[in-house]
């Protein structure tokens, strides 16, 4: 393996050894969600008019879940092993910013979709899922996956403590994913937070994401492509350029 | 061409207090091949330096060099070329010894190193824990590890930044015995430690730092002779010094050990000892070591910054 892959190896290793916390746990997080919105919402919300609640909200439990999971793999192993001093190792090799960039990202998408197959799996003993454009769903639960993946990465290298981590997590990363229609349709919104959701990318993810299940979405797919691949372009730059000036990490 | 060669490097903090200057204008050729060691007192610099040797830390000016390469212009070869043992005991709770050493080599891109794991393994006592998670063994151990982490790619420069700080002799003996092998068979090795006699009887060449400075640098046989060759040591009970000995006598407890250059000033001592009445035992003369001559070092910068 040359270094990079030995980047991306270990850091699949890391979250893989303790997969029952990383990767079991938030598929039971997803399904419990399923079983509660569904059961209480089914008779009450109909968002698209041929799909059930249930099976409309699959989807986006299933991009809400690789996108959290992406960003807490690169996040959280960044600040512990900052924390621990651990980061040495890595400090002291020839890999060059792109490798940490590659590993890291790498990582995230693999965990990422790790927890994202888990969820559909499990969701499909209750609802038949189906795959009207299957590309699509592949297509924009990579792009997801490595933009939020990036985003702990840049999380991970700006966090000095763990409380600054949890404050990223809680007061940006979750209010974007649950205003972003992971539980809705943005149709039943008043007209000025349709604006606002409009702003946040993490609803074109989860509706071109959506789009590939069911041919139906908010807003064209190749919309949500445009804005979710210029997203992971400048989350990817401005990552690229923090491990490139060794920001915080090298003093 | 130097195995290491700083070459005017200084390293400026900013600090809530101000600026603060950790090195100043710091030159040093190390050898291919040397045992060099790196003494000074906490907060010399002794860390600063190496972590710019390191691509931890970016000297705020000058360069440094390993093997011709530039720590920063050219890193991915300088740190080929460089094994690190970091002074903190850092480790990572989620792998085995085994698979740590891997991963270490991985990095490196070094294939099917698995001879020179078990080689590593075995030469510092650790065959018996490969298998272990690394949260598992004790601090020795652990200590070990990062010495085999830092050798794993057989890099030609070999820096130990205080290997030895809290570790019990055992480990001491076979890493010093191990670090020498190498050393014979052509490593370059730096070594910073608080333990003199481990430098004095190590390191072919010292350099001693004070306050970001080098303030001596020399042969250790150069630096020994330069120094009072002998020290007048005895014990006393709880008896004021003469003042003419206070001046030059190094104290601990009820140890006093007085410099001397020759017998007539041995003599001098033991009348003003006599003349003040004091009840010496234990009395012998012995030769300086590398001890004295770090605080010779260290006590004639502080007349030198008194005096400017």
């Amino acid at each position: 393996m040359s270094g990079w892959q030995t980047l991306f190896y270990k850091e699949v290793l890391r979250f893989w050894k303790v997969s029952f916390q990383t990767v079991a746990a938030p598929v039971l997080t997803a399904l419990l969600y399923l079983m509660i919105f569904g059961h209480v919402l089914e008779d009450h919300v109909k968002v698209y008019d041929s799909i059930a609640y249930t099976a409309f909200l699959v989807p986006g439990l299933v991009m809400m879940s690789v996108l959290q999971n992406s960003f807490a793999n690169s996040s959280s192993s960044l600040i512990q092993s900052k924390i621990m001093g651990s980061l040495v190792f890595v400090l002291l090799t020839p890999l060059s910013h792109w490798s940490w960039f590659v590993a890291y990202v790498g990582s995230s998408i693999a965990r990422g979709l790790a927890v994202g197959s888990g969820v559909l799996l499990v969701t499909a003993l209750f609802v038949r899922p189906q795959f009207a454009a299957p590309l699509w769903i592949l297509v924009f639960a990579l792009m997801g996956a490595g933009m939020l993946g990036a985003l702990g990465l840049i999380a991970g290298l700006w966090a000095e403590k763990f409380d600054q981590m949890a404050a990223f997590q809680n007061f940006i990363i979750m209010p974007m994913t649950f205003l972003s229609g992971v539980f809705y349709s943005i149709h039943s919104l008043p007209a000025f937070w349709q604006g606002v959701s409009r702003l946040n990318p993490f609803f074109y993810m989860i509706d071109g994401f959506r789009y590939g299940f069911f041919g139906v979405s908010d807003v064209s797919p190749w919309v949500s492509l445009a804005v979710v691949a210029s997203a992971f372009l400048v989350v990817s730059g401005i990552a690229v350029n923090l491990l490139r000036i060794g920001y915080k990490i090298r003093n | 061409m130097p195995a290491i060669s700083f070459q005017s490097v200084s390293k400026t903090y900013a600090t809530a207090r101000g600026e603060f200057k950790a090195l100043s204008d710091v030159s040093l050729d190390i050898q291919q091949g040397e045992f060099f060691g790196l003494l000074g007192p906490n907060g010399a610099g002794k860390t600063t330096l190496i972590s710019i040797l390191a691509g931890l830390v970016r000297a705020s000016s000058g360069r440094v060099l390993v093997n011709g390469h530039d720590v920063q212009a050219d890193y991915a070869e300088a740190r080929r070329q460089l094994g690190i043992v970091p002074q903190e005991l850092v480790f990572d709770p989620f792998f085995t010894v085994r698979e740590a050493l891997r991963i270490q080599s991985g990095y490196f891109g070094v294939k099917n190193n698995e001879a020179w794991i078990d080689e590593l393994l075995e030469n510092l006592g650790l065959a018996d824990k490969a298998t272990s998670n690394m949260r598992q063994l004790s601090g020795g151990m652990k200590r070990r590890v990062l010495v085999a982490q830092a050798l794993v790619h057989k890099p030609p420069v070999i820096v130990l930044d205080e290997p030895t700080a809290g570790v019990d002799v055992e480990l001491r003996q076979t890493l010093w015995q191990f670090v020498a092998r190498l050393n014979r068979q052509g490593h370059t090795v730096l070594l910073t430690t608080h333990y003199l006699e481990e430098a004095e009887a190590l390191c072919g060449r010292i350099a001693m730092l004070k306050a970001g400075r080098i303030v001596a640098l020399d042969r250790t046989s150069e630096l020994l002779k330069a120094a009072s060759s002998n020290v007048l040591r005895f014990k006393t009970e709880g008896h004021q010094l003469p003042p003419e000995l206070a001046a030059k006598a190094r104290v601990t407890g009820r140890i006093v050990q007085l410099p001397a250059h020759d017998a007539n000033e041995i003599e001098g001592y033991l009348a003003a000892i006599r003349q003040a009445g004091l009840r010496v035992e234990d009395v012998e003369i012995r030769r300086a070591d590398l001890e004295d001559v770090f605080l010779d070092v260290m006590a004639e910068q502080k007349k030198e910054v008194l005096a400017t």
